[in-house]
Formats: structure tokens, sequence, C-alpha cells
């Protein structure tokens, strides 16, 4: 019994070694390569995009080019308005999606029974509005925003003049906010699961009333989460065109978008526009270039960020969640 | 009668006559024995929680309400492009232009020998046959899934199975920023750099075509393949590669055999969300896929997808026109389209949860 491999028939001593045969030493090189290969294409490809759009974007690119407005057809200046018309847009989508979406994912983690048909029938819908495609949204806008909201307040309140039942930045950003509703929701609801339940059972034993320990203990400490979720959406928000298309985006502006109800000029519609209908592409080329970049670098920059945040609370409880 | 045993085995001395926890322990110090304390149930005094501040419960209120907002959203979303495309089933100015069955079935247009679907909203005989734009969404789709399904899934065993934990903390974000680049930046890209690569390697007619269009669609949906990948392929128990590998196995057959399989319905998650997103992104197809809407098999000609047309035409069209709603009517049928496959994924997800849960 105690002499282990001496026991082990000649026979049965073959079996465990067929195993090391040539053909599945060859096997399991070629597995580990292909799927090497196919993760260095992928890095090959990020790594192609960025170097082109900086080769031909960095030249363009200067302070000036992000403080001028543009100048003779888009040939010279800058994209300071687009700038600004982003700005507006992205924060007046946070302010309106930002506390839906953490109101959602509190409701969600630390209300809802997790298998009342509510909490099911809210998660289908946070998991389906992820998928629904940014030109959906785009017609959601114009049809809900746009056409009925925009219209009804108009008839309402300023006897039929057409001042919101068109195209206008508030409608864009609150069809974007309801675009990055889930983008919210998910890092929320990630973050508060990390928060250990010690926690909360210290605050309820304490005697806080449960709403208490959500607004005083779990929110605070899931902080960073959606700190993570902000930032998140808003890089989306910065970046998708459809979504604007029809409900208050402009290709040019003489002036700076000043009222909830005027159109506004975005990086990311500048883009589309510029590459595609523009009349001389080879005078505007390096202005697209630069724009992609800007946008390119932007929408990096808050990925980056959204990474290093939550890389840092993860390892704040690391330890406390087991 | 326990304590009658306890006065038999230690004497009457040792019974504890003081009942405090403090006092006890004095007098088992004292005596230096290990006294059994019997301190008689106290009736705890009765709690009476304050309840709780008004607000607090209007707070939660509002919470409950705001929850819902996510639901709202998608009914409100369906509800509302749907509304724009019904009146192609009762609007007599509409439907005097187009009507389901001229949509889907070929008709023979004055001018041509034989019936065909086309699609050519601005015409003089306004044409809405919307095969040429299913034939080439399905053709953009295809090729992009094809790119992107090996690609993502093989980083993703390269990564979860392979990479020592170092590698997988720097290449997992890495990758994730390729899910960072706005949509807009990889259409630049397929049209602006792609397109002329792709032209001179493969000596093409058209720069612009589905290949293209598709490969760059292919780097949006990578990503999302190979985020759910990777996540399914680490979740799954190392008690199962560990019995593979004492039972002989080599790691490729493991791997192979035991791993994928395990963790497959995370893969066909990810595989279903990257196609929803295949089928629905506007801005790469609009940009790079050269938008002629011919009924041809061929991957490299201009192809035209539902998606694209939208985001082309909407701009200029009657509101409340018959072209007006036939957007609106494919938009929802790509709403539905992505709302299915998702659905799907979504299930797939939860069945993955359950298969590993109950057998970790």
């Amino acid at each position: 019994m105690t002499a282990g491999a001496a026991t082990v028939p000649a026979s049965d001593r073959a079996a465990l070694t067929a195993n090391r045969t040539r053909r599945n030493f060859v096997a399991d090189g070629a597995m580990a390569i292909a799927s090497g290969a196919a993760l260095l294409i992928v890095l090959t490809i990020l790594a192609v995009i960025l170097f082109d759009i900086i080769r031909h974007g960095a030249p363009r690119l200067s302070i000036a080019f992000l403080t001028e407005a543009p100048r003779n057809g888009m040939t010279e200046g800058g994209i300071f308005p687009a700038i600004i018309g982003m700005l507006e847009m992205v924060i007046l989508m946070t302010l309106a999606g930002v506390p839906v979406g953490v109101a959602t994912a509190i409701y969600l983690h630390e209300y809802a029974s997790p298998i009342s048909p509510v909490t099911r029938a809210i998660r289908i819908a946070v998991a389906n509005l992820a998928g629904v495609p940014s030109i959906v949204f785009g017609l959601f806008g114009l049809g809900f925003f746009v056409q009925f909201l925009g219209a009804g307040i108009d008839k309402a309140f300023f006897h039929g003049e057409k001042v919101l039942g068109q195209p206008a930045l508030i409608w864009a950003a609150l069809t974007m906010a309801v675009l990055t509703l889930p983008v919210v929701i998910v890092a929320t609801e990630e973050a508060l699961r990390a928060v250990p339940r010690e926690l909360r059972e210290a605050s309820l034993a304490l005697g806080a009333t449960q709403f208490q320990t959500v607004i005083h203990v779990a929110v605070p400490q899931a902080s960073p989460g959606i700190l993570t979720g902000t930032i998140l959406a808003v890089s989306r928000g910065a970046g998708e065109v459809a979504p604007i298309l029809f409900t208050g985006a402009a290709y040019f502006l003489p002036q700076l978008p000043k009222h909830l109800s005027s159109q506004f000029m975005s990086p990311s519609y500048h883009v589309y526009v510029l590459s595609t209908q523009s009349p001389d592409v080879d005078a505007t080329q390096p202005i697209l270039y630069a724009t992609v970049l800007v946008l390119l670098l932007l929408t990096f920059a808050l990925n980056v960020a959204a990474v290093v945040v939550r890389s840092r609370m993860r390892r704040r409880y690391a330890g406390a969640t087991a | 009668m326990s304590h009658m045993r306890h006065l038999f085995v230690n004497g009457w001395w040792s019974y504890p006559r003081v009942t405090t926890p403090e006092g006890a322990i004095a007098m088992a110090r004292q005596k230096s024995i290990s006294a059994r304390i019997a301190v008689p149930p106290v009736r705890p005094p009765k709690l009476t929680l304050a309840p709780a501040p008004l607000w607090h419960r209007a707070a939660e209120w509002l919470l409950r309400c705001l929850a819902v907002s996510a639901v709202v959203a998608i009914v409100l979303i369906l509800v509302f492009i749907a509304k724009e495309a019904a009146p192609i089933f009762y609007s007599a100015a509409v439907r005097a232009e187009v009507t389901l069955s001229r949509m889907w079935v070929p008709q023979l247009w004055p001018g041509y020998d034989e019936s065909a679907s086309i699609w050519q909203p601005v015409s003089e005989i306004p044409k809405f046959g919307v095969w040429p734009l299913i034939l080439g969404t399905v053709k953009v789709t295809l090729v992009a899934m094809a790119v992107s399904v090996p690609l993502g899934v093989g980083a993703a065993v390269y990564v979860s199975q392979y990479a020592r934990p170092r590698t997988r903390e720097i290449v997992k974000p890495v990758v994730e920023l390729l899910a960072g680049i706005p949509s807009v930046v990889l259409g630049f890209f397929a049209l602006m750099i792609m397109a002329t690569w792709f032209q001179h390697l493969f000596g093409l007619e058209s720069r612009l075509n589905a290949l293209v269009s598709g490969v760059a669609l292919s780097f949006a949906v990578i990503p999302v393949i190979f985020t759910f990948a990777e996540e399914a392929l680490r979740a799954v128990p190392r008690s199962y590669v560990e019995a593979s590998t004492a039972l002989g196995a080599a790691r490729w057959q493991t791997i192979a055999q035991v791993v994928l399989p395990a963790a497959s319905p995370g893969i066909a998650a990810g595989v279903a969300l990257g196609l929803g997103r295949a089928v629905g992104e506007t801005m790469i197809v609009l940009m790079a896929s050269g938008n002629a809407a011919i009924i041809s098999a061929s991957l490299v000609d201009s192809t035209r997808t539902i998606s694209a047309t939208i985001a082309a035409e909407l701009a200029e069209v009657v509101f409340g026109g018959a072209h007006y709603t036939v957007l609106f009517f494919l938009g929802t049928l790509l709403f539905l389209t992505t709302f299915c496959i998702n659905t799907l994924g979504d299930w797939a997800i939860r069945r993955m949860k359950i298969r590993l849960g109950g057998s970790a």
C-alpha cells in the first residue's frame, strides 16, 4: 500500500505516460500560439488605430485649435464651439441621468427582493436598454422628446410657436441620458455589492433606519463606483453620434448654444460630417484628424480614469468581502 | 434535574448564589474553582423602534419610483417608435405609397423586366423594397462576427488560461480601451485608412464595401465578446481543471473539452450581445459601407444596412410622410431584433450562473 508507484502495474504506467506524446505537445503549443496570436492581433489593431490617428492628428493639435472657432468653411481655425457644445450636452446628460441611474441601483441592491417580478422586470429592462442600437435612441429622441414632449410644451406654453418642438440641446442630452442609464446602473450596483455587509449591519445595529444606512454608509462607501459609472457615461455620451443626429446636433453654428432650446455642435458629429460630406476633403483633412485625436484622447482619458477609480475601489475591499 | 446533579457532583457550597456575571467571576476567582454559572433568563427590555421619519419613507418611495425608470424607458422607446411606424397600417396617405406587402414582396416596377425588391425612396415612383437593406445588414454582420468571434474568444482563452496574472491585469483594461473608442472614430478610420489598404491589398473595385465595414465593425464587437468570454472562462471552477488533469488529459484537451464547454453559455452570451451590437451599430457602417442599396451576394460590393439607412435618410424626410413612416418601421424592426438577441444573451448568462453556481 505504501509503495505507491511500485505497485502500479506496468500497463497502467504506460497509460499514464501515454499523454506525454508528441501529438499532445504539438497541440498544446498550437493552442497557446493560436490564442496568443488572437490577442496579439487585437492589440495590434488598437495600436495601429492609435498610431495612425496620433501621427496625422498631432501636428495640427494645439491650444489654439481647442480655443478658436472654425473659419473659412471649416478649413481653418479650431473646434471651440464643438467642445463647448459637447460639454453643455454632457453636463445636462449627467444631471438628468446619473441621479436616476444611482437611484435605480440603490433600489435594486438595497431594497428590492431579488425574486420579485418588479426586480426581474427592472433587470431585464436594464440589460435590454444597454443593447438597444444607438440609432433607435435617435428615433426615440425624435419621436418622444422632440415630437411629443417638445411639441406638447410648445402647444401648452408658447401658443404653438416652435421653441422646443424641434431638435434642441435639452432633447439630445435627455436622449443621451436614457442611453447611458444602464452604464450608471451597472457600475453603481457593482460598487454597492462590493461594500461589506458588516458595515450595513453595524449601522442598523446602532439604530439607524435603513434609509440612513443607505445614505450615510452604503452610498458613501460606493461613491467611487458611482464616479466610475458617471465617467463611463460621459465618455459614451461624448462619443456617440447616432442619438444626437436628429435631436439637436448641428454642423455649424455662428454662436455658442445659450438656451436649452438651441442646437449645438459636437466633436463626434463634426467628425462624421467632415469625413462624409465635406466638399473639399484635402483641405479639411488636418482638422478632421485633429478632431478625431481630441475625441480619442478625451474618451481614453475618461476610460483610464474609470479603470483607475475602479481598481482602487476593488483594492479597498479586497480583503473585506469574502 | 441538571442542577441537582450539579449539586451532587460539586457539593452544595459551589452552587453560585450570585447571578450577575461580575459577581460570579469574582466568586469563581475567590474559590478558584470552575463554577458553573446559571444566570436566570432575563427578559430583554421591550425595544420599540421609533418609526422612521416621514421624509425617509417619502425618499424611499421616490427611489422606488425612479427605479422603474429603465422599464419606463424601454416601454416608451417601443411605444414611440411603433407609434410613428403605425400609419403604415391605417393612414390612407401613407398606404397610397407603401404597404407592408409592397415592402416585403418583390414588385414589378415600371421600366423593369422582372419583379424586384428595390430601395429607392426618393424617386418619381418611391420604392420601399427592404430586402437589399436586410441582405446588406446580414452581410456586414456576418463579416463582423466571422472576424470577431475567433479573435475575441481566442484572446479570452489566452488571457484566462495562459497569461500570468500581471499580464492579465494590463491586457484586460487595454482591450477594454478598444471598447471605449467611439464608433464614429472607428468609422472614420475605416473610411479614411482601412478602405485604402483593403483596396490595394485585394484590388477591389469599390473602396467602401461590406468587407471593410464588417471588419471595422468587428473592432467594436471584439471587446464585447472578449470581456464576456474571459469572465466566463475564469469563472470555471479550478476543480474542473484539476479533475481533468488528474485523469491524464493534456492541457489542450482540458481547455478544449472541459473549460470551453463549461464556459460555453457565458461565451454564447458574449457572442449574442456582440451580434446585437453588430446588427444595430450605425456610424461605422454608415461611413464605411458605401451605402448602395443593391442586392448582391458579393462581400466586396458597396452595401447599405438598415441602421445606416435610417441615419442617412431620416434627416431629409417629410415628417409623417410615407418615407418617414417606413424609416420608423425599420427602426421598430431593428429594436425588436436586437431585443430578441439580447434577451437570448441575458438568458444564456443566467444559465451560466446557475450551471456554475450549482456545481462549483
